[in-house]
């Protein structure tokens, strides 16, 4: 991908920025500037408002990668998933933070910050969005703030002698 | 000094190692090094990880924990050693992914594991002066060691994020000084993979020299013993330093007790000893002292002296992982998948 390219995604990438309709309250996720919910679709020119996803969600539907896209080779198996925010627009995204086997439809996740790839060892490197696995404090932030927080404590480990 | 502390956050990545498989490798006792160090397991960063994504984990948790509006940051400082890019701040990515762009001003630092203190003491000299509103300083670090060599056993990674502002402060900072010389302890040359260091030397003439001096200057301007400090943090290259350069200093273990992170997560450098205070922090109700001595080889060490204020009682510290979590918590990996995840494996290829 060209760094233009990337460049001009970064806000959704980097902070789920989708868009809403002011119309009928639909929101988009990545952004549109016309509404295809609105039964006449003129009716939500100009009502279209950038519109920040929390990045919660949960799975809707997910599956494991053991031949890698290039660039993922180091995390294979890798699960890709369905996520559903609670927002409503459905996202694509790695799943980390969790072993293969542990992932299952209707796994509360939320957005979290990764290195999605870089552009071999000299080039840049790309960031956005994956998502890890909540199982504890997935509480709303007061304020309108974006983003979700919690992860789990993972039930592996334990602690280490003093 | 009215400025100080209004929120923080801290990021430890998921996966850990400990020095017995680090040790079966190499062929040495990696048990008797673990117990010497005083570190039982470290951190390591998954491959899609690095001092870029760790800052922004724990800076959205710290304005979410704050309720702080990205837009009124005037200031994003990043202390690392392992910025991601020779020349590309990593600021300005953090300043982006958490939605502080673009009235703002943003910058790298760089002084060993000290850089993130180094940044706190900006920060409250541009909040001090009104110049911003809110400042940002994050230590954070993705550190490596040889394969092999003595660091090895301790370099892991994680990082702390620190908001420093006038309202809603939670620990009043009512004094910093800092000690600085040139030591020449432990270096990274320029595109040299790897850190040297000369051995011993690391510890009386520059560790040890450092915290003590600077500890016994600031409680001199602050007019304090440390029977004062209810919390103390010093920099944690291991778990064994800080218990005694405390001792030497005339600190209980008691003291010290949240303040020392790295037995469980090993040394996350410029992340050490403000993921330590996150943990104080953590901890801590109002009107408690707590005393920070940081360490950056090559050497410097930044003090602080703080003091909790009524606002702790009130900080929501339900927003994201405590420390605690983090340190007890982990999925521990063979040494063949350590060395994938850090990249010390030659793939071939360009």
């Amino acid at each position: 991908m060209s760094i233009a390219r990337f460049w001009r995604e970064t806000p959704r990438r980097y902070n789920l920025g989708g868009s809403k309709c002011t119309n009928c309250g639909t929101a988009y996720f990545p952004p549109r500037s016309v509404c295809p919910t609105c039964a006449r679709h003129r009716e939500s020119i100009g009502k279209m408002v950038p519109f920040q996803l929390s990045g919660e969600g949960e799975v809707y539907s997910f599956t494991t990668v053991h031949e890698p896209a290039e660039g993922f080779e180091m995390q294979v198996p890798y699960v890709l998933a369905l996520v559903r925010t609670v927002e409503g627009p459905m996202l694509t995204g790695q799943i980390v933070d969790l072993a293969p086997e542990e992932v299952r439809i209707g796994l509360k996740v939320r957005a979290t910050f990764r290195k999605l790839r870089e552009e071999g060892k000299a080039g840049v490197i790309h960031y956005g969005y994956k998502f890890a696995p909540v199982e504890e404090t997935a509480v709303r932030p007061p304020g309108g703030s974006r983003t979700a927080v919690g992860t789990p404590a993972t039930p592996e480990g334990d602690r280490a002698p003093a | 000094m009215e400025a100080g502390i209004v929120s923080y956050g801290a990021y430890v990545p998921r996966y850990r190692i400990t020095p017995t498989e680090i040790g079966r490798v190499w062929g040495a006792d990696g048990e008797s090094m673990g117990q010497s160090l005083n570190v039982h397991r470290k951190s390591v960063p998954a491959p899609d990880e690095d001092t870029i994504t760790i800052s922004t984990e724990a800076l959205r948790v710290a304005l979410i924990r704050g309720a702080i509006d990205p837009q009124q940051i005037g200031a994003i400082y990043v202390g690392s050693e392992s910025h991601p890019y020779a020349v590309k701040p990593t600021a300005t990515v953090v300043a982006q992914a958490v939605g502080a762009t673009p009235h703002l001003t943003a910058a790298d630092f760089e002084f060993a594991c000290k850089a993130g203190t180094a940044a706190i003491q900006t920060c409250l000299g541009l909040v001090g002066a009104e110049m911003v509103r809110y400042g940002v300083a994050i230590g954070s670090d993705t550190s490596q060691g040889a394969p092999g060599d003595a660091l090895e056993y301790s370099a892991s990674a994680g990082g702390a994020a620190f908001v420093i502002g006038r309202d809603h402060v939670i620990a009043r900072v009512e004094h910093t000084v800092s000690y600085t010389t040139d030591t020449p302890d432990f270096w990274r040359r320029e595109g040299q993979r790897y850190p040297s260091h000369s051995g011993r030397f690391t510890g009386e003439p520059a560790y040890f020299r450092h915290e003590t001096e600077c500890a016994h200057h600031i409680m001199e301007v602050a007019g304090t013993t440390p029977a004062d400090y209810r919390h103390v943090v010093f920099h944690q290259p291991n778990g064994k330093f800080p218990q005694r350069v405390g001792k030497q200093l005339g600190f209980s273990e008691s003291q010290m007790r949240y303040g020392l992170v790295t037995p469980y997560i090993g040394n996350t450098y410029s992340g050490a000893a403000l993921i330590g205070l996150a943990n104080v922090l953590d901890h801590a109700g109002p009107g408690e002292r707590i005393l920070v001595v940081g360490y950056g080889s090559g050497a410097g060490s930044d003090a602080f002296d703080l003091t909790t204020t009524d606002e702790i009682a009130k900080f929501d510290r339900s927003f994201g992982r405590p420390v605690q979590s983090y340190l007890d918590s982990g999925v521990e990996l063979s040494y063949g998948v350590y060395a994938k995840f850090r990249g010390k494996i030659h793939m071939g290829g360009s």
